[in-house]
This record gives C-alpha cells, sequence and structure tokens, in this order.
C-alpha cells in the first residue's frame, strides 16, 4: 500500500474529571499533528468516529469546528470497536486515490466522568436488537458470555484459558505508565472475581474509561515530510451480521476474512508478526481472535498464554500497552489505542514493554457482537 | 420500577408479536429460494427474492445453542430479575432465537438441550408477549 502513518498522539487515560469529547479530541490531534511534525492547516482529511457523552450527527464536522479547521475531506465513521483499524484503512484509500495527503483519524470520549456506570452499560446495551435481544434483558457482556459459552463447548477452553487473557494484558499493562489498571492479577484473581454475565466475570471485561487517541495517514510520498513514518503494508474488512441471533456462527466470525485480506496485501503470514495488538473487548474477544486470526490452533492460545506465549519474549507478544482490558477503553479510541502501540513497538519507542526488533505489527479490531472486523498490518519504514 | 424495554413492533415485525400474544411462534420462509429466516426483514436475506417472505408457524422446538445467566443488569429495569439465564436457541427450522430459559434447565442450562418455546403474558400497550423456552417434555 502506497500510505504510511505519520504521527500518533494520545491524552492520559483513566478517570479524567473535568475532561470533555472535543477536550481530548483536540488534545490527541495536537500531540499527533507535534509527532509528525505537521501544522494544522496541513491536514486535509478528518475521520472520526462516535461519542456517547456528546453525540451528533456529524462528529467530524464538529471536531473540525471546535478544532478550527476546514479540511478538503471529512466524515465520521461508525463500526463500534472496529472504527479505529476501518478509519486507518479508509485514510490509506483517501490518500491512495489522490484525495488527501495528511489525514487525521481522531477518536475520545469521557466515558468515565461524562457517563455514570450505569448509564455507559446501558447505552452500550443499545446494540443489542431493540425487538428480539433487548427487551430479554442483554447486556455487551451477555452476548459475548453468549459467544464464550458456544466457543467453550466447541473448542474445550477452560475458563481459566480466559482468565490467562486477563493476565496477559495487566501484565504488560504494569510495564506501561499511562495504563488505568497496572496492579498485577492472577488466574485465581480473575476466575474469583464477580460474576457479570457466565462465564465471563468483572477481571474478563473491558475497562470503561476517559481518553482520546489520534493517528496521521499520510500518502507515501507526502510521509517523507515527517519524523518518523511506519508503512501500512496490508488492510483488510470482513462484516457478517449485526445481531448476535443473526450472526452465521457462533464460534467463527469475520476475523479471519479480515486477517487474510491484510496477510496477503502484505506479503506475510502470520507467523512472520512480531507483536500483535488485538481487539480485547472481552477475554473470549482475544482468544477467539488469536486462534481465528491464525496465531494458534484452535484451543492452544489459552494454554500458550497460560505458559507467557503473548508476553514479551513469548511467541506472540499481544496488548503490550495492556488493551482494552488494562490500558484503557474509552469508546472508539480504545481501538485506536491498539494502532498506536503498534506504530509505538515499530519505531522502537516502547520503552519497558519494547519487544525486541520489532518490524512487522498485527493490529485487529471488532464491533458489535463480532460483527465488524478490520486488520492492519504495520511494517518498520 | 422503570419500565423495561418493550418491542414496538413495525412493519417488518408486526405478524411475529401478533403470533407471540396468541402464544404460536411464526417465522418466515422465502416464497422463492425456501429459506427459513429470524429476525425477520422486508425481503430475503440469502437469495434477495423482492417478494415478501411468507409468514409460517413454526414447530417451537428447538437445542440451545448458548447460555448465559446474567448477573450484571443491563438497566434499573431488569434487576429485580437478576440473576436469569438466557438462551439462544437454534429452532429445527434453523434460524436462532434468544429466549430467557425458565424451569429446572434455567439452573443447569446445557448446549444441546432440547427446549420448546413457550410466551409470556402478553403486556403492554403493543399486548408484548415475550418468549421463553423450557426443556422439552
Amino acid at each position: 500500500m502506497r500510505a504510511a502513518i505519520t504521527g500518533i498522539g494520545e491524552t492520559a487515560v483513566g478517570e479524567l474529571p473535568g475532561s470533555s469529547c472535543m477536550g481530548l479530541h483536540s488534545e490527541a490531534a495536537l500531540r499527533a499533528l507535534r509527532d509528525a511534525g505537521l501544522s494544522p492547516g496541513e491536514l486535509d482529511g478528518v475521520l472520526c468516529a462516535y461519542s456517547f457523552t456528546e453525540p451528533h450527527l456529524m462528529l467530524a464536522s464538529v471536531f473540525c469546528e471546535s478544532f478550527g479547521i476546514q479540511p478538503a475531506w471529512s466524515a465520521a465513521l461508525q463500526c463500534g470497536g472496529a472504527t479505529g483499524c476501518a478509519a486507518v484503512m479508509q485514510a490509506a484509500a483517501l490518500v491512495e486515490a489522490g484525495l488527501c495527503r495528511h489525514v487525521l483519524v481522531v477518536m475520545g470520549d469521557n466515558r468515565l466522568s461524562g457517563l455514570s456506570r450505569d448509564r455507559a452499560v446501558a447505552a452500550l446495551a443499545e446494540v443489542g436488537h431493540p425487538q428480539f435481544e433487548r427487551p430479554l434483558g442483554v447486556t455487551v457482556p451477555a452476548l459475548y458470555a453468549l459467544v464464550a459459552q458456544a466457543y467453550m463447548h466447541e473448542y474445550g477452553v477452560r475458563e481459566e484459558h480466559l482468565a490467562a487473557m486477563a493476565v496477559a494484558c495487566r501484565t504488560h499493562a504494569a510495564r506501561h505508565p499511562g495504563a488505568q489498571m497496572r496492579a498485577p492479577i492472577t488466574v485465581e484473581e480473575v476466575l474469583r472475581s464477580r460474576v457479570i454475565a457466565a462465564p465471563l466475570k468483572l477481571l474478563d471485561c473491558c475497562l470503561i474509561s476517559d481518553g482520546g487517541a489520534a493517528v496521521i495517514v499520510s500518502a507515501a510520498d507526502a510521509a517523507r515530510d515527517t519524523r518518523r513514518p511506519v508503512r501500512l503494508l496490508g488492510a483488510g474488512q470482513k462484516t457478517t451480521h449485526e445481531h448476535l441471533i443473526a450472526a452465521p456462527s457462533l464460534t467463527a466470525f469475520g476475523c479471519q476474512a479480515a486477517a487474510e485480506q491484510a496477510f496477503g496485501q502484505a506479503g506475510v503470514r502470520p507467523a512472520d508478526i512480531d507483536v500483535a495488538e488485538i481487539y480485547d473487548s472481552f477475554t473470549i474477544t482475544l482468544l477467539l481472535e488469536l486462534e481465528a486470526i491464525g496465531f494458534f490452533e484452535k484451543g492452544e492460545a489459552g494454554p500458550a498464554a497460560l505458559a507467557g506465549a503473548l508476553d514479551l519474549g513469548g511467541r506472540l507478544p499481544c496488548n503490550t500497552h495492556g488493551g482494552l482490558l488494562s490500558y484503557a477503553h474509552p469508546g472508539a479510541a480504545g481501538g485506536l489505542f491498539h494502532v498506536v502501540e503498534a506504530v509505538r513497538q515499530l519505531r522502537g519507542e516502547a520503552e519497558a514493554r519494547q519487544v525486541k526488533d520489532a518490524a512487522l505489527a498485527y493490529v485487529h479490531g471488532d464491533g458489535g457482537i463480532l460483527s465488524a472486523h478490520a486488520a492492519l498490518v504495520l511494517g518498520r519504514a | 420500577m422503570a419500565q423495561t424495554p418493550l418491542p414496538r413492533p413495525n412493519a417488518e415485525t408486526r405478524p411475529f408479536w401478533e403470533g407471540a400474544a396468541r402464544g404460536v411462534l411464526r417465522i418466515q420462509r422465502c416464497t422463492a429460494c425456501g429459506a427459513a429466516q429470524f429476525p425477520p426483514r422486508a425481503l430475503c436475506g440469502r437469495c434477495h427474492a423482492p417478494a415478501p417472505p411468507r409468514w409460517e408457524e413454526a414447530s417451537g422446538r428447538g437445542v440451545i445453542a448458548s447460555h448465559t445467566t446474567v448477573h450484571r443488569p443491563p438497566s434499573a429495569a431488569f434487576r429485580e430479575e437478576v440473576p436469569y439465564t438466557l438462551a439462544l436457541v437454534t429452532l429445527q427450522e434453523g434460524p436462532r432465537l434468544l429466549v430467557r430459559l425458565r424451569g429446572d434447565l434455567a439452573r443447569a442450562p446445557r448446549i444441546g438441550a432440547p427446549v420448546v418455546i413457550r410466551f409470556d403474558p402478553p403486556a403492554g400497550p403493543d399486548a408484548i408477549a415475550l418468549p421463553h423456552a423450557e426443556a422439552a417434555p
């Protein structure tokens, strides 16, 4: 692909009293511009996502007005947790088509301080089918729990295998000074945490956070003017359904097709990847995707993670910032943090959590109930 | 107690809820390719035949495809009901339905267990009868 990620930026994460949706967008955008060595006026494309605290029909225009730019092209994109990766893919298409030179992808929300936890849970539950799921009392954890139960049944996955995903993310987060949750946890602590929707327990579920992230995608020739570009080698997407009742399968989703497209375009295989940043809204999300994408055989990701495969020095260091489970999850920006971390790893700027000689990174986002998938393969310049 | 989010029937779903209020499970079937379909839509989601799928009475029998017991409710409206068990049921006709599990099966749900679909008493201004499942007799 003829596109590069030329700037990354993020705000602090966690509970940020006094923060606002647009304030977080602007702070992340400024940091990404500074990182790239670009000025706001050089942006000719803007892609935003969505907000729970300041919802708007045209969030990209709201952001551009607030930030003080008048780009040639802007739009908001909504595909849940896949939005971060999908927006990078869309931005790359814009620069490859010659429509833009520098596209800002920016997302943020004060989901924790701007909403009560109850309101956030209720707002998320609205992804359930309004007539055939929500009236029964579903939550997003319950819908993922239904996937977890089916997947465990089919492939012999046990609850400690799910717990191993949470432990792996927390182990990484402990090395990230900015992560929301840094205290180490054990498999036993995950298993003993309060049941949310069986078999998922509190520590199987992602965080609710405030925070923002931004990425600048530039045309390959324009990238030369920036500081430390990282190459976008491949991208892929796949959508199979929205509501779980209409999913073609409860154990096989669009992850594989999106990943195959991205790997094919990049001309690499899963075994070539040095570091992976994979959507982890729940432990089952991460485990299932690790296996569907081809990093592990079916039923093997859990035992491998228990043996340290996802840690630094393991077979596939994964979610090195701590992921949605331990770094932060402020909504669409949550998926974009995975991209930011992959770029940081490829630049060798990940400090205590650096994967040695990381040259190839894989990033995966999924939205809905494993409904929409977006995959990226990034490479060191 | 806050109101639970009862369905608001629309052009696509009204026949389902009218059947439900009479204790009858109805699904759609394409008149062109014969595919059974749920949730209901204006066209066939498999062959895209423009003719609207026909409604038919389903067997009301299926097996549990997956289940979860919910301890953390989506809203205050469901707080007094937790814990409750939800199941995805694969109907004999093929489509999948989400229901509450009732009876002994709710305490010990099992993937593959045969169930029958029943309906709660109709409630609310639209006389909505929500589906539930029990162990097949």
